[in-house]
């Protein structure tokens, strides 16, 4: 067991470990959401699909996913990152930037050229996490309205 | 978005101190390298240091030194102790028929000015002396490769 901060690829083993760390983010709870993405990301995972976890001392500390996705909104092929905490106890010692670089390296190994995310506008940790990995406003303006 | 002079002036101060914690500069030491009024920029470090971003030290070499931590002190926070970051319709006084536009207008001004502070909300001094050196760093590489 490494004392050492590791970045793996998830196995489905680690399913609870990721439901028990999401319910530590400001997001609700739901395991059937993140039982799906392993479905898809992590059991019958594809190259383009990356879902990595960091783990300390045998213990999952943090997790990211992401995938390339290819002109949606007419956009080409481009890194997106979908979901990413590092466990409150374990923030702040460079776990959310080890997790980063190592899913950008990945995206950028298909070929695209390019990562976007997206982030609550009260999320303001995500957020200044985000500007400090160097990212900005992009070109692609959300937009949304309530149902009536 | 135009920022008002004291908040420019604000943030070139801190931005200049919080990039070495360690040193100590004068009002007349900052408003030399950057060529801008020491009278203006007086007043500005009072304010800095009854907010208690920057400390003022007192004897030999005295000056001001950042008090703050450069990774929690975002670019909104200095800004905001100079001006309130929400759009004006400059128009002093209007009749009743304007209501409807100015409403609209108003709501899209609010939509703009919610962006515009979460972008600086969430730039901490940190990440922008990053993005300045790293900038810089560019700059002269490519100053030397043309
Ligand atoms: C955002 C998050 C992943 C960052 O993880 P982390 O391991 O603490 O981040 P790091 O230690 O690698 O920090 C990297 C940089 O981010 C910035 N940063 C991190 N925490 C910050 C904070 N509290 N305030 C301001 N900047 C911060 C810093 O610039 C830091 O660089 P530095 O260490 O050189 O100062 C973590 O805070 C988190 O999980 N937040 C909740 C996320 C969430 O709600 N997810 C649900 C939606 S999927």
């Amino acid at each position: 067991m490494s004392n050492q901060l590791v970045i793996r690829n998830a196995l489905p083993a680690d399913l609870d470990a990721i439901i028990s760390l999401d319910r530590t983010t400001p997001d609700a709870d739901k395991p059937d959401y993140w039982r799906g993405i392993f479905e898809h990301y992590v059991v019958k995972g594809r190259a383009d699909r990356i879902f990595l976890v960091a783990e300390k001392r045998g213990t999952v500390i943090g997790f990211i996913v992401g995938e390339v996705r290819a002109w949606e909104f007419g956009s080409p092929p481009c890194g997106w990152v979908f979901a990413l905490a590092v466990s409150p106890d374990a923030r702040e010692h460079g776990t959310g930037k080890r997790m980063w670089d190592e899913i950008c390296r990945r995206l950028k190994k298909t070929g695209v050229t390019t990562v976007r995310t997206m982030a609550n506008l009260d999320q303001k940790l995500t957020l200044s996490f985000l500007r400090a990995m160097g990212l900005r406003t992009g070109r692609y303006i959300e937009l949304e309205k309530q149902l009536d | 978005m135009k920022l008002n002079k004291a908040s420019l002036l604000g943030l070139i101060a801190v931005l200049e101190l919080a990039d070495d914690p360690e040193q100590q500069l004068s009002t007349t030491d900052i408003a030399e390298k950057y060529d801008i009024s020491t009278h203006h920029l007086a007043k500005v470090m009072r304010n800095l240091v009854h907010k208690g971003v920057v400390q003022a030290m007192r004897g030999v070499g005295g000056g001001y030194r950042f008090a703050g931590n450069p990774n929690r002190t975002t670019l909104l926070d200095i800004i905001q102790l100079f001006e309130t970051m929400e759009s004006e319709l400059d128009l002093p006084h209007w009749s009743k028929a304007a209501d409807p536009i100015i409403s609209e207008l108003q709501s899209i001004t609010n939509e703009i000015d919610d962006v515009t502070k979460a972008i600086l909300e969430t730039i901490t001094l940190s990440a922008a002396l990053k993005n300045m050196h790293l900038r810089s760093e560019a700059t002269k590489n490519n100053g030397a490769s043309s």
